[in-house]
């Protein structure tokens, strides 16, 4: 048995053998060619072929229902059509008197690597896309050397790499899951295969790649991003049965959409889901999260090589609450520090950063940066129905700076005529125990608390959740932790304030009946729990004594 | 020769399947549509050219038509811009 691990694309499981494609190279030595203008007439039929093989793979996108694959497909037909790709690989021919297969492989190299070295990994993952466009059109010119793979039972398929053309050609009924030795959780490869429902693991590395053989029994699951090679009986008995068990539980979910999340004892709550990123809206809706509780927005900082503008922030919030559509969108500003490090921030090296400069402690520390974040919330709050939420709260002074801040930022706002929505929510995250033990205190001065159970549990329990040796130490489920929560929820309620859980403690459904009984009001978890979490709450009886 | 200035709103900037949009849209148009930003500039007509300026969520980029009908030219480009970017 031998296990390997990538990126999991998908949450299926598939048992099968491994089917290995290796690439037959292809014939692009460079050879010198007299006949330039015969060159140039082969280029431009194997360009209209390679262009007319991605329309019908377009065509077929489309009639298997995925638009956005379709999409990918017309776009790789445009790139083959595009000026200056054709220009240089024809200045190539005629200049050097190259035959084609070498003057396309050198431009589309050239051309991948303008991209690859372009500082946008969204753009940097596009270098595959022109490396997949060159390698059709090389196959067009020699069609006789390049051979499709072909085989007549279900597998699993393996390769080096897989592009995005390769992956919507593949027949859905032969493939049981893919696993790549490279590959990005951003690439065209994984979205092909996300929205073709293939379970594919991305990137199990050169070296677990190169003992796969054909034939090799195997398992792949992409939910862990787990590939194991000759699995023993007890391991291929126990997926055996998850696979089963997935499959019922998806059935069942699927059913669940749109329903209410009450108990049986008609006792309603929100389950509201946390992302990272505005590209993670298509999963909220699909998964049917009644909003969302905690959008990270540090991937706004991380993801770019200096503070994002108001005006780029301003567009993202916009754009999430517009396509939430009068759904609550809970923002929580930067929260960096401790594990979350950004290089322009040039934050001092600490001792200990989890007890450092981080969080709110950073925004109050540098109020430009928090006042141009707060600016871009407000002038987006008309967009929707926003929550801002500040996380890291361990004094009072610190919550009566924050709401000086915002207050300011407001009346700037109207001063230069730009509207802003009122109503907006202001809430705080409960995640030390501080906030927990005043609670009394700080609810009075928000309209709602989200308590964030990794870091509560981390600084109640004194104990770094990110330290494997003590793993046993870090037990999210201690009584102290659950007695802050609840003392955080009585406060909240007594001065009619809502409260609720972001942290991953949220989608424990141990402990649902728990925190449906403290009183909780909302839950937010990763979109993928936000069913299975409602099928738990639907089958609470809150009238009933505990069992 | 007319010149007009659109923030972009995508959070992804000018990604592959709007830049092939633009590029579409203005192959079929009668005059030459150039974008810019800062000193970057490119065909609207050339996929690659375009989708290399990196253009990002909150660039100003500036649109030029050139040439042909241009008040209809600059028409249809706003519209690709407003419906998808």
């Amino acid at each position: 048995m031998r296990t390997g691990s990538g990126i999991g694309i998908g949450e299926g499981i598939a048992i099968g053998t491994i089917r290995v494609v290796r690439r037959s190279t292809l014939p692009t030595e460079r050879r010198n060619v007299t006949d330039t203008q015969e060159e140039l007439a082969r280029f431009a039929k194997a360009q209209e072929t390679a262009i007319a093989q991605l329309a019908q793979l377009s065509e077929k996108a489309m009639q298997e229902g995925s638009e956005e694959n379709a999409a990918i497909l017309e776009i790789h037909g445009m790139m083959l059509a595009d000026e200056d790709y054709c220009d240089a690989i024809t200045a190539s021919i005629t200049g050097e008197q190259v035959n084609a297969e070498y003057a396309v492989a050198v431009t589309g190299e050239a051309f991948a690597q303008r991209f690859a070295a372009m500082d946008d990994a969204y753009m940097q993952a596009r270098a595959t896309d022109i490396r997949d466009i060159s390698d059709r059109l090389i196959a067009c010119l020699s069609p006789e050397q390049a051979v499709q793979p072909q085989w007549d039972a279900p597998a699993i398929l393996c390769a080096d790499t897989l592009s995005p053309s390769e992956t919507a050609a593949l027949d859905s009924k032969h493939v049981l899951a893919l696993v790549t030795a490279h590959g990005s959780a951003g690439s065209h490869t994984a979205i092909l295969a996300r929205n073709r429902g293939i379970p594919a693991i991305l990137g199990v590395g050169e070296a677990f790649f190169s003992v796969m053989e054909d034939g090799q029994p195997a398992i792949v699951n992409a939910q862990t991003g787990e590939c194991i090679l000759h699995p023993d009986a007890q391991t291929l008995a126990r997926t055996e049965q998850e696979r089963e068990a997935q499959r019922e539980k998806s059935a069942r979910l699927d059913k669940l959409r749109g329903m209410e999340n009450i108990t049986k004892d008609g006792r309603k709550i929100d389950i509201f889901a946390n992302i990272g990123s505005a590209g993670s809206i298509g999963e909220v809706l699909r998964h049917d999260a009644g909003g969302i509780g905690l959008f990270r927005s540090e991937f706004l900082y991380l993801e770019h090589s200096d503070y994002p503008s108001e005006e780029t922030q301003f567009q993202v919030y916009k754009q999430v609450l517009e396509r939430m559509n009068g759904r609550k969108v809970i923002i929580r500003t930067l929260d960096l520090g401790a594990d979350k490090q950004c290089a322009y921030c040039n934050l001092p090296k600490e001792e200990n950063p989890a007890l450092g400069i981080r969080g709110i402690r950073l925004c109050l520390h540098r109020p430009a940066l928090f006042r141009t974040q707060l600016r871009a919330l407000y002038r987006a709050s008309v967009h929707g129905r926003l929550g801002i939420m500040f996380p890291m709260i361990a004094n009072v002074w610190e919550l009566e700076e924050i709401l000086a801040i915002c207050a300011e930022v407001r009346a700037a706002l109207k001063g230069e005529g730009i509207p802003i929505c009122e109503s907006t929510e202001l809430g705080i995250m409960i995640e030390t125990p501080a906030a927990a033990l005043i609670s009394g205190t700080l609810a009075p001065m928000v309209d709602f608390f989200s308590v964030g159970t990794n870091d509560l549990s981390q600084y109640t329990l004194a104990c770094d959740r990110q330290n494997p040796e003590i793993a046993r130490f870090f037990d999210e489920h201690h009584e102290a932790v659950l007695q802050l929560i609840a003392m955080a929820a009585q406060q909240a309620h007594r001065h009619g304030k809502w409260i609720g859980i972001c942290g991953e403690l949220a989608a424990d459904v141990s402990l649902t009946e728990t925190f449906l009984r403290m009183g909780i009001d909302e839950l937010s978890v990763a979109p993928s729990a936000v069913l299975h979490l409602r099928e738990t709450i639907r089958s609470l009886d809150l009238s009933q004594a505990r069992a | 020769m007319r010149t007009f200035q659109y923030t972009i709103k995508d959070a992804v900037g000018i990604h592959a399947r709007p830049a092939g949009l633009l590029a579409k849209t203005a192959k079929a148009l009668d005059s030459t549509v150039t974008i810019a930003l800062g000193d970057k500039k490119a065909d609207a007509a050339k996929l690659l050219a375009l989708m290399g300026m990196g253009i990002r969520c909150g660039d100003t980029i500036t649109v030029t038509v050139e040439g042909g009908d241009e008040i209809a030219s600059e028409q249809a480009m706003r519209d690709v811009f407003e419906a998808n970017l």
